[in-house]
């Protein structure tokens, strides 16, 4: 049988060589452009300031040689910095927190409701998603202005005008407001799929509705809690347009921070602004896939 | 949905259980609506405040369609208009061409390097968009420095480092939703059409392409969306330049005007509109 096949085999490698030419030819030519733009465009940029984080800064706050460690030292002794990290962090999980609590009950009414409507409300979460962040951050300035619709509620009701724009209290509201949508559809995608007849079952075997809840709903939808959680909470640390027209001058994020070592700071510092936004990146990766190991255990 | 499913079990259920059950309803459903007004009601209030006659638009004291007029007149803002259009346009082309040739190829090969490539590609989804935008100008920066000193051309950043940023930035949603449209495909179409003599240029203009372009259009519609709304990565990439955004911004930092809610109720609109056509494609799917 060896024998016999010899000779057929030869062709036939031949073949299949050239089959596998044409393949790789054509997994090139499609794969290709798309990859060096993403390496020239994306992956590169990237390189370029983890080499800038370790360079000294001019003058003029350009990066300039020789290498030094010293931008992450100040990073992590300098309160400015160290006080940025931790608000932005803080006000990232206020806001996740706060879209957690808001969303989970709203998916669940989305999803609750007859078939008919559902396709309307679930379209009704969607528009603000698609619709333009700067415009809806926007219009949160529009009301909360001093002479505004509801400082002229306020007054109605018989209280002195209050300044509600440039607080905590306005860049938290816009950050609720810009970043709902992102938790409620991988919530909406997580709890669509999670079988209702399962909390008959615990309430058949005991268990009262909260009981039913914590212990089999929240731990099997968890996968969308922790999608919804990564999406609302990135860019909220991130952030750096609601905290500047909401929150004034006032209220500083991270982004804010790194707009302005990049660009308004007399002189900028494009080093120092290069390590920050690496170890934010990185502080988010570790804490975002430790989060998403948790979580899905717990699914387990 | 948990009552309707088991109706015998209520005859049994004590009245205040009963009673309690319908008012936690209740609850849940006034505030899911108050959820609903809560999203929906800045927007209503910025299109109203859009018409009035009030100079500062603050108070509703009479009905005008004069700020929609004098848009018109705004030099800055009708180029501005048309600089972002111009963007959205190539950006979205081209990254569309990019990112369905992409997705192809992840849908349709096994090679090494493969993870690498899906990590790359979902890298830019999650990362920071801040950190995108401050990498990509000190890229910039970065690259005419070197382009200066090697051939001493001098660039600067303007609409082609936007578009070029939009573009990095697009692929990956391009590549995620036509992904998706090639993920339910039935390959014994594309079979059967070869097994009927059509050659692989054939297959895929005449079999795959019509039944994924559903797909490819609804990635073009995102890319269109985010080049159009993208803020961050403009304000970045191509300082000085002057986009719709950007001019909307620095507006809205000097004063609120009914101007300014007049361009944004237009924007609103265009926003709205894109999503109706994404989600009108989507159904026909």
């Amino acid at each position: 049988m060896a024998i016999q096949s010899a000779p057929l085999n030869e062709p036939n490698r031949e073949l299949e060589r050239s089959l596998q030419r044409k393949q790789r030819t054509q997994l090139g030519g499609l794969l290709g452009p798309g990859l060096f733009w993403l390496i020239a465009f994306f992956a590169l940029p990237l390189a370029v300031i983890v080499i800038y984080s370790f360079m000294t800064p001019g003058s003029t706050g350009r990066p300039e040689l020789p290498f030094t460690l010293s931008n992450y030292g100040r990073l992590f002794t300098e309160k400015l910095f160290v006080n940025a990290y931790i608000r932005s962090l803080w006000m990232g999980f206020v806001t996740t927190l706060l879209c957690l609590l808001i969303g989970y009950p709203l998916a669940l009414f989305v999803i609750q409701a007859p078939p008919r409507w559902r396709t309307v409300l679930l379209f009704l979460v969607l528009i603000p998603f698609w619709t333009n962040f700067l415009v809806r951050t926007y219009a949160w300035m529009v009301i909360l202005q001093n002479n505004g619709l509801l400082n002229d509620l306020i007054n109605w009701l018989g209280f002195p005008r209050q300044t509600l724009l440039n607080t905590d209290g306005a860049v938290l509201t816009g950050l609720i407001y810009g970043q709902l949508p992102f938790m409620v559809l991988p919530l909406y995608a997580s709890i669509e799929r999670f079988d209702f007849t399962l909390m008959e079952a615990a309430s058949d075997l005991g268990a009262d509705k909260r009981q039913a809840f914590l212990r089999i709903m929240l731990p099997l939808t968890m996968p969308g809690v922790a999608a919804g959680s990564v999406l609302v909470f990135i860019p909220t640390v991130g952030q750096f347009v609601v905290s500047d027209l909401l929150g004034g001058a006032k209220v500083d994020l991270l982004g804010n921070l790194l707009q302005r070592l990049f660009q308004r700071s007399n002189p900028p510092n494009w080093p120092l602004g290069s390590a920050m936004a690496l170890i934010f990146m990185l502080v988010l990766t570790v804490g975002v896939i430790f989060y998403f190991r948790n979580t899905t255990e717990q699914n387990r | 949905m948990i009552e309707t499913a088991s109706p015998p079990r209520t005859a049994a259920t004590p009245l205040v259980v009963q009673r309690r059950r319908s008012i936690a309803a209740n609850l849940h459903a006034a505030f899911s609506i108050a959820a609903y007004v809560f999203l929906y009601a800045p927007i209503l209030i910025l299109v109203l405040f859009s018409f009035t006659t009030d100079a500062f638009g603050a108070r509703l004291t009479g009905f005008t369609f004069n700020w929609y007029a004098q848009l018109l007149d705004d030099k800055r803002l009708v180029s501005a208009t048309l600089n972002t259009l111009q963007v959205g346009i190539v950006s979205t082309i081209v990254s569309t061409a990019l990112g369905t040739t992409m997705a192809l190829a992840m849908e349709r090969f096994r090679f090494r390097g493969r993870t690498g490539v899906d990590a790359l590609l979902y890298l830019p989804v999650v990362i920071p968009e801040i950190v995108m935008a401050l990498s990509l100008l000190a890229f910039f920066a970065f690259a005419f420095q070197i382009l200066e000193g090697l051939f001493n051309i001098s660039l600067r950043n303007g609409l082609a480092t936007v578009i070029i940023s939009h573009i990095a930035f697009s692929i990956s949603f391009v590549v995620i939703v036509v992904r998706a449209s090639l993920q339910g495909f039935d390959r014994r179409l594309e079979e059967a059409a070869q097994d009927l003599g059509a050659n692989e240029w054939q297959t895929f203009w005449r079999v795959t392409f019509p039944i994924i372009l559903p797909g490819i259009i609804g990635g073009a519609l995102l890319a269109f969306t985010i080049s159009l709304d993208d803020f961050v990565i403009s304000f970045f990439t191509g300082p000085g330049v002057n986009l719709l955004p950007i001019e909307v911004y620095s507006q809205v930092k000097r004063s609120i005007t009914p101007k300014i809610n007049a361009i944004s109720t237009l924007m609103l609109l265009v926003s709205m509109t894109l999503v109706l056509l994404s989600q009108a494609v989507q159904r026909k799917r």
